[in-house]
C-alpha cells in the first residue's frame, strides 16, 4: 500500500499519534494554527487547553514524572514561547523527558523582528537537552521520533521543535512515512555497568562498618526502584532518598532513615556525615545536600552509579564510578550479592548508632495527636492528616517553599513516581498544573497538590482548565499569610527584618475563589476540624476541592543544614542547634 | 600551555552556538577557537584552546560529548600531537619586523604576502606561545593582527575519528 498524501500539520499529529502520544497540553496562536487544524480534524491526539503556555509544559512534566512517559506540550511562537521558557527549565533541571513543540514565524521571516518572532532556539538553548527548527515538511516525522528518542533515552530531558509555520502550510503535501528506526550518530546510551566494578562495589560494603545508601531522581527515572528496594535490603544498611528520590525505597520502611541534605532529618545528615561508605545511585552530589563540598563525607569513599558521566565527579571525587543504567547496574549489584552471600550483621553498632539519633531528634510522626489550646493547625499536621486520609497512596504535586519541605518530611511516600515537585529549579507556580497532568494520567487515583498560598497564585488560572475538564484535584494550601520560607531565612538570617514576605489585607478568599471556578472551597482554622474537613474533601471524589488551611504562620521547617557547614551542621528548632 | 581540544560535530546550524553556548553556561573560558568543516562535508571540526584546570577539563570533555551535535571529542595533550596556528600581521616598517623575525623567532615560519603597497601584510606559522611573544615584542610596529587560533592533531595512529553509527530500531 503507498502511503497518502498529506501536510506537515497532520503529519506532525500523525507522528505524534504514532509515537503513543494521545494527550497534548497547550495554547493556540498564529503560528500555530495549521498545526491546531490538523488537531481539530483527527481523534487520535486529544488537546488540552490549558490557560497559560507555563502551565502546559508543568502538566505536561508532571503527566511524564507519574507515568514515565514523555509528556508533550504545543506552543505559539513569541509570547507563546517565551511562556513556555520557565516549564521547560524546570523539566531540564529535574531530568524529565519532555517534548515542546513551538510554532515560529514563516522561514523566510526568520531574522526580520516579524511579528510574534522570537529566537526560541536561542532562548531554550541552555535548558533543553537539545533543540530541532524544523528546515522541510518532509523531515517532520523523523524530527519527531529523534526528540522523543533523545527525550526519553539515557538522561532524559526537554526538547524543543521549533516549527516554522510554512512547515505546517495545508496546500503543501508530501507522502508520510513514519521512521521504523533511526541512525543517530554517536549517541551512547549506557546500560550494564563494568562486571569487576560490580564485585568491587560489593567488597567495599564487606569491608564498610558505616555505609548509607543515598538515591536519587535517577533510580526513579529509570524505573529502578524495585531493584534500590531489593539491593538494600539484601545490603542491610541505612537508605536515605534525596527530594527528588523520595518513593524509590519506601519511606514507611524501618530501614528508610528519611530525606537527606538542607531539610533533610537528623538521623539522615549523621549518617552522611559519619558513613565510612556513601554509595550514590542516582543522585548528583547537588549543592542541597553536600552542604559545603569541601566538607562533605571526609571519612566515607564513594561509589557513584550514573547513566551521565558528566554527573561523575563533578562536585565530588568519587573512589567507584559506575556509569551505566541505574536498573541494570542495581540488577548486577542483587546477581553479585545473592550469588556470593552478604551478612548484615557486621552493621549492627551502626544501626545502634542511627536507632539513637532517630530517637534523639527524628521527625515525629504523630504530631495530629499533640493538641493546643488555641486550636491552632501545624503545618505539619496537615500532612500528616493527609497522609492518613489517603493511606499514603495518592499522588503529591508540590509548589516552591516550606509547605513543599513539609510534603516531603511528613508524607511518607512508599512507591515511586507518587511524589512530583520542582526539586532542581524550585518553580512556584509548579503545583497545580502539574497536578492536572497526572490526573489525566490517573483519573480514579487521588491527587492532591500541597501548596502555599504565595505559589498557587502562580498558576491560579489553571482552576479553569480543572473545570473544562473536571479534573477533580484536592488541594491543599498551607496557608500562612505570607512568604514563609522566604520569611523563614529573614528570621534566622536578617535579623527578622521582612521584606516583603506579606500580601497584607490582599489575599483572596480562596473560598469563593474556587466556587466562581466551579469548585468547592473550604477553609479550615482549627486544628479539631483539619482531620474531618480532609476527609470530606476526598470523598468529594468528582469535585476539584480547595482545602484552604490556616496554619501557625510562624513556623520554620528543620532541620536545616547550616550554610558553609558540613552535613553534621544543623538547626534542629528555633533555639536548638548541632555545633 | 594551555590545553587543547579538538572535536567532530554535525555540520549543522545551531551546533557550533551549542558548543559556544556551553562554555558561557558553564563559565568555562575558551583561550581560541577554530572551526571548518573536514572532508567529510556533513562534520565540522573544532579546536579550541583553554587554560582551565585537569579536573575543569575532564568536565568540559564530559559536558561536551554529551551535546547530541557532537560526535567525537580529543584531549590532545593525552597523547603526542602536533600544534600551530597562522597569523596576518600588517606593519609598515616591513624591513625593521621581518629583520627582528628572523634573528630571534626562526622557528616561525613567515611569508610576505602583498609587498606592492606601503603597509605590507606578513604570514605567519608557528606555535601559539612563540607567536604570541613575537606580537608582544612587535607590539609598537602592529597595525591590524589577525589569528586562526591554535589548530591541533594527533601524531600517528591516534587519531579524531566518528564512531560507529547507532542505529536505533524500533
Ligand atoms: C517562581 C519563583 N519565584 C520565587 C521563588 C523564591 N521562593 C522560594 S519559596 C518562596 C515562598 C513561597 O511561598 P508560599 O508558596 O506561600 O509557600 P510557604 O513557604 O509559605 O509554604 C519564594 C518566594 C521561587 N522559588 N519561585
Ligand atoms: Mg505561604
Amino acid at each position: 500500500m503507498s502511503n497518502e498524501e498529506i501536510n506537515g500539520g497532520d503529519a506532525l499529529i500523525r507522528a505524534l499519534a504514532d509515537e503513543n502520544i494521545d494527550l497534548i497540553f497547550g495554547y493556540p496562536g498564529g503560528a500555530a494554527l495549521h498545526i491546531y487544524d490538523a488537531i481539530y480534524k483527527q481523534n487520535k491526539v486529544q488537546h488540552i487547553l490549558v490557560r497559560h503556555e507555563q502551565a502546559a509544559v508543568h502538566a505536561a512534566d508532571g503527566y511524564a514524572r507519574a507515568t514515565g512517559k514523555p509528556g508533550v506540550a504545543l506552543v505559539t511562537s513569541g509570547p507563546g514561547a517565551t511562556n513556555a521558557i520557565t516549564g521547560i527549565a524546570t523539566a531540564y533541571m529535574d531530568s524529565i523527558p519532555v517534548v515542546v513543540i513551538s510554532g515560529q514565524v514563516a522561514s523566510h521571516l526568520i531574522g526580520s523582528d516579524a511579528f510574534q518572532e522570537t529566537d526560541m532556539l536561542g532562548i531554550s538553548r541552555p535548558i533543553v537537552k537539545h533543540s530541532f527548527l524544523v528546515q522541510s515538511a518532509e523531515e517532520i516525522p523523523v524530527v519527531i521520533k529523534k526528540a522523543f528518542h533523545i527525550a526519553t533515552s539515557g538522561r532524559p530531558g526537554p526538547v524543543v521543535i521549533d516549527v516554522p509555520k510554512n512547515m505546517t502550510d495545508p496546500n503543501y503535501k508530501f507522502e508520510y512515512k513514519y521512521p521504523k528506526d533511526l541512525v543517530m550518530r554517536s549517541f551512547p546510551i549506557l546500560g550494564k555497568g563494568q562486571d569487576e566494578k560490580i564485585a568491587a562495589a560489593i567488597e567495599l560494603f564487606r569491608s564498610a562498618k558505616k555505609p548509607v545508601i543515598y538515591s536519587g531522581g535517577g533510580t526513579i527515572q529509570a524505573d529502578a526502584s524495585k531493584e534500590l528496594t531489593e539491593f538494600s535490603k539484601l545490603i542491610g544498611c541505612p537508605v536515605t532518598n534525596t527530594l527528588m528520590g523520595l518513593g524509590a525505597f519506601p519511606g514507611n520502611d524501618e530501614q528508610f532513615i528519611g530525606m537527606l541534605g538542607m531539610h533533610g532529618t537528623y538521623e539522615a545528615n549523621m549518617v552522611m556525615s559519619e558513613a565510612d561508605l556513601i554509595f550514590n545511585v542516582g543522585a548528583r552530589f547537588d549543592d542541597r545536600i553536600t552542604n559545603n563540598p569541601s566538607k562533605f563525607g571526609l571519612e566515607a569513599k564513594k561509589i557513584h552509579i550514573d547513566s551521565d558521566p558528566s554527573s561523575i565527579d563533578k562536585i565530588i571525587g568519587v573512589d567507584l564510578a559506575i556509569e551505566g543504567d541505574a536498573k541494570i547496574v542495581m540488577q548486577q549489584l542483587i546477581e553479585q550479592v545473592k550469588s556470593t552471600g552478604f551478612d548484615q550483621s557486621i552493621y549492627k553498632d551502626w544501626w545502634s548508632k542511627v536507632e539513637a539519633w532517630r530517637k534523639a531528634h527524628g521527625l515525629n510522626h504523630d504530631m495530629l495527636q499533640l493538641k493546643n489550646e488555641k486550636d491552632i493547625i501545624l503545618p505539619q499536621q496537615v500532612i500528616q492528616s493527609l497522609y492518613q486520609t489517603t493511606n499514603g497512596d495518592a499522588y503529591v504535586t508540590s509548589d516552591v517553599g516550606q509547605h513543599q519541605m513539609f510534603a516531603a518530611q511528613y508524607y511518607k511516600f512508599k512507591d515511586p513516581r507518587k511524589w512530583i515537585n520542582s526539586g532542581g529549579l524550585g518553580t512556584m507556580g509548579f503545583g497545580l498544573p502539574s497536578a492536572m497532568g497526572v490526573k489525566f494520567a490517573f483519573p480514579e487515583a487521588d491527587v492532591a497538590c500541597v501548596t502555599g498560598e504565595g505559589s498557587i497564585q502562580m498558576c491560579i488560572q489553571e482552576l479553569s482548565t480543572c473545570g473544562q475538564y473536571g479534573l477533580p484535584i484536592k488541594i491543599v494550601n498551607l496557608n500562612n499569610r505570607a512568604l514563609g520560607m522566604v520569611k523563614q531565612w529573614q528570621d534566622m538570617q536578617y535579623g527578622g527584618r521582612y521584606s516583603s514576605i506579606s500580601y497584607e489585607d490582599s489575599l483572596p478568599d480562596f473560598v469563593k475563589l474556587a466556587e466562581s471556578f466551579g469548585h468547592v472551597g473550604i477553609k479550615v482554622e482549627k486544628l479539631s476540624e483539619l482531620n474531618d474537613a480532609m476527609k470530606e474533601s476526598f470523598a468529594m471524589k468528582d469535585k476539584l476541592v480547595f482545602l484552604d488551611v490556616l496554619v501557625d504562620p510562624d513556623e520554620h521547617v528543620y532541620p536545616m543544614l547550616e550554610a558553609g557547614g558540613s552535613m553534621s551542621e544543623m538547626r534542629l528548632s528555633k533555639d536548638k542547634k548541632t555545633f | 600551555m594551555a590545553s587543547q581540544i579538538s572535536l567532530l560535530m554535525e555540520n549543522q546550524p545551531g551546533a557550533l552556538s551549542r558548543v559556544i553556548g556551553l562554555f558561557s553556561q558553564r563559565g568555562y573560558n575558551i583561550d581560541s577557537l577554530s572551526v571548518a568543516p573536514t572532508q567529510d562535508s556533513t562534520l565540522s571540526r573544532l579546536t579550541m584552546t583553554t587554560s582551565e584546570s585537569r579536573e575543569v577539563i575532564q568536565q568540559i570533555l564530559k559536558q561536551l560529548y554529551k551535546l547530541i551535535d557532537v560526535v567525537m571529542v580529543q584531549d590532545l595533550k593525552a597523547s603526542e600531537f602536533i600544534s600551530l596556528e597562522m597569523a596576518l600581521i600588517k606593519v609598515s616598517n616591513k624591513s625593521e619586523v621581518i629583520s627582528k623575525i628572523e634573528k630571534n623567532y626562526s622557528s616561525l615560519e613567515f611569508s610576505e604576502l602583498d609587498n606592492k603597497k606601503e603597509k605590507t601584510i606578513l604570514r605567519l606559522i608557528g606555535d601559539t606561545d612563540t607567536l604570541e611573544t613575537l606580537l608582544v615584542e612587535l607590539n609598537d610596529d602592529l597595525i591590524e593582527v589577525t589569528r586562526t587560533g591554535a589548530l591541533g592533531m594527533t601524531l600517528g595512529d591516534v587519531s579524531l575519528e566518528t564512531e560507529e553509527e547507532t542505529k536505533v530500531i524500533y
